[in-house]
């Protein structure tokens, strides 16, 4: 690339990111690391939105904490930034609700698997209407790298500084063992596959999981002498397998190991508020209105 | 002030009528005719009935009642209902409470309207699931982090556990903050005659949106009355909010200046409109020598050491405290220096009562009549307790 196309691109940048009129700009800077997954994740959801066509006025995301739990606040949509884990029962809520609203939790693995864990499964159990995107970074990175139910066997955190020794959750298999109606895994490096599947996840009736492999460069990398944000997606380019349909007992992921991505569940199911329709409608005939289905 | 319109509840939601029913039957009625529609909760004795009756009424009233996985989810699906536009509550006792007291704090920062009835129990920990006390009092104040105020009611009887149901309701929608309704087993458990108004009867406060444009709305730009006006979800205000000390955007700011100025906020909402808000009954208080303070169960117990003791001559006055929280601070300084001393009935070893001995500030006595729960007093020990203060 010579030097004026450089310059070219920059004055481009600087005029307005493609993605402007569903991010918040009065918040940009954001407070990212550079070489951090999540704002791949928030392009690809973004891109996902346009792609689809569909009512920005009608699409919430909602937050736990941690780096990720910081997406809903630049998001230009209805946005609500929790507390720690608790972003789902508050989607559960919100969604509930607002049946015809597309409810998208966004948050890290540290906040929906660990103290948000059990939230996640019973949520799943209800095929309550909402998705679920998991940026796992394998590691607590707001609070300085500290030990996840995602971090690799031997991997090392700030606390596990001599390697974690202990199983991982896997999230593909939590989630559809779970109930979910969707599951799909990708890497920040898979940005039109990842798109893909939000776009696909956000046209799900049910609770839909995406989890998004993500590069954690600052903390997880750094500890662990995985080198830069390149290495670490060569390293995905490298060692990522697609494989749809794989069966999620078998996509662990191991430290520096293989990494299965791709479509692993996609089926119909009736959703919570449809089974609880159907339900009351059998106990109470016509004398029962169905909920959710009058215009606002 | 701010004028605050009214509507009338919706017939289809009330069960007009006379009733005999217990405290936590006439509760779920109160929120249900209060035009609550979703409700998140978890079992936990004695508060159970609450979420039974809603159980068995919602799907009747368009409503949505959901048992959450546990008492973090049921607070956190409330506040996420309630800024769907949805009025919303939750019922707890005792261990619930401590673990409902995180996502309370999230209400408080977001300014959601919802209700949290809390019929309480013996403690500390699991203590006497099925007996009561009047201990979470404190907890209730003060259970979440950081500085804030709160509202708390306290009924007496199964026929004001759904008057100050709804009351509650229209206090979290006037002020914007998740209202607790502090009942206890007794009232809980007690059956009484409770008769339902007319729908026509029910005034209730709308939740207050904004008359703005999306283009000129900001969600934490408040009224006159300290209180802002929410928006509505879906309607492309794309408004943001966080539990983080936040701006009149909604933005995180994490510094000093934005911290005093949001914090200060939240507590002088309630502390500017406290004599609104503040609702105390007051008996006999002109020329009393003592006088008595109560609240809840305790309010009924202490009748009969009142009587024993006018009868004997003692001149007794009774404030009864419908609202604990915000505290009668003013009135309960006024008072101290018109009378000898005031006893404090409660069934705990000392919690309001540090109010109370606060605003004497000296100026008269102050005597506890602790009770550690699991029954309610002994009226002898009111008696005695008055006996001892008009020494």
């Amino acid at each position: 690339m010579s030097t004026v196309e450089i310059v070219e691109v920059r004055g481009k940048v600087e005029k307005e990111h493609p993605m402007e009129k569903l991010l918040r700009m009065d918040r940009i800077p954001h407070i990212w690391c550079p070489t951090c997954g999540i704002g791949t994740a928030v392009k690809a959801f973004a891109t996902a939105l346009e792609q689809l066509e569909i009512d920005y006025n009608n699409v919430a995301v909602v937050s736990g904490i941690g780096c990720t739990g910081r997406v809903a606040g630049y998001m230009k949509l209805d946005s609500f930034h929790t507390t720690h884990g608790r972003a789902v029962p508050f989607a559960v809520g919100l969604a509930i609700a607002k049946p015809k609203m597309k409810v998208v939790v966004f948050s890290g693995d540290g906040d929906l698997i660990s103290i948000g864990g059990n939230h996640f499964i019973h949520t799943a159990r209800r095929n309550v209407d909402i998705t679920v995107i998991c940026v796992n970074n394998f590691i607590y990175a707001m609070t300085g790298g500290q030990v996840a139910p995602t971090t690799p066997i031997l991997a090392n955190s700030s606390t596990t500084p001599y390697g974690t020794f202990e199983y991982p959750f896997n999230l593909p298999l939590l989630a559809a063992s779970s109930g979910a109606v969707y599951v799909a895994r990708w890497t920040a490096l898979h940005v039109r596959r990842l798109t893909n599947a939000f776009a696909e996840a956000l046209q799900k009736r049910g609770f839909s999981f995406v989890e998004v492999i993500a590069p954690c460069s600052t903390l997880y990398a750094r500890r662990n002498k995985l080198g830069d944000g390149l290495n670490l997606m060569k390293f995905y380019h490298d060692n990522s397998i697609i494989k749809h349909g794989a069966d999620p007992r078998e996509v662990d992921i191991g430290f520096q190991e293989k990494i299965v991505v791709g479509k692993f569940v996609d089926i119909e199911k009736p959703t919570y508020l449809d089974c609880l329709n159907d339900g009351y409608k059998r106990v109470f005939g016509d004398a029962y209105k169905v909920y959710g289905e009058e215009d606002e | 002030m701010t004028k605050i319109k009214t509507v009338k509840a919706d017939p289809r939601d009330v069960l007009t009528g006379e009733h005999y029913l217990d405290g936590n039957h006439a509760s779920a009625e109160g929120g249900i005719a209060a035009g609550c529609k979703f409700f998140g909760g978890y079992p936990i004795t004695p508060s159970t009935e609450i979420a039974e009756r809603i159980s068995q009424r919602f799907p009747k009233v368009g409503g949505i009642f959901i048992q959450m996985e546990d008492e973090m989810a049921s607070m956190n699906a409330i506040l996420g209902a309630s800024w769907g536009g949805v009025k919303s509550m939750t019922c707890t006792s005792g261990p619930g409470f401590s673990l409902m007291m995180e996502n309370f704090g999230l209400g408080i920062m977001l300014e959601t309207p919802c209700v949290l009835v809390n019929v309480q129990r013996g403690g500390p920990s699991t203590g006497l699931p099925t007996l009561p006390g009047q201990a979470d009092m404190m907890q209730a104040r003060w259970g979440s982090h950081g500085d804030y105020e709160v509202i708390a009611l306290c009924p007496d009887s199964p026929q004001e556990s759904f008057e100050l149901t709804i009351h509650a309701f229209n206090l979290s929608e006037r002020y914007r903050i998740p209202v607790f309704v502090m009942t206890d087993e007794c009232v809980g458990h007690m059956t009484e005659k409770v008769v339902i108004p007319g729908a026509e009867e029910i005034d209730l406060v709308p939740r207050r949106y904004t008359d703005k444009s999306p283009e000129e709305y900001w969600p934490y730009i408040p009224e006159k009355d300290l209180v802002p006006l929410m928006p509505p979800v879906g309607k492309g205000y794309k408004f943001h909010i966080t539990g983080l000390t936040h701006d009149y955007r909604g933005y995180p700011v994490i510094n000093a200046e934005v911290q005093e100025k949001c914090v200060r906020r939240l507590m002088d909402k309630i502390i500017k409109n406290a004599k609104d808000i503040i609702w105390i009954e007051e008996k006999d208080i002109e020329g009393a020598e003592v006088v008595l303070l109560s609240y809840g169960i305790t309010s009924r117990v202490v009748q009969p050491a009142i009587e024993k003791a006018k009868k004997e001559g003692i001149k007794v006055g009774q404030i009864r405290l419908v609202t604990v929280w915000p505290f009668p601070e003013e009135r309960v300084r006024e008072l101290a220096s018109k009378i000898g001393a005031y006893v404090m009935v409660e069934m705990n070893y000392g919690q309001v009562y540090y109010e109370v001995e606060r605003c004497a500030a000296g100026k008269c006595k102050t005597v506890l009549v602790p009770h550690a729960g699991g029954t309610v007093h002994n009226p002898e020990d009111v008696y005695v307790a008055i006996k001892e203060a008009v020494k």
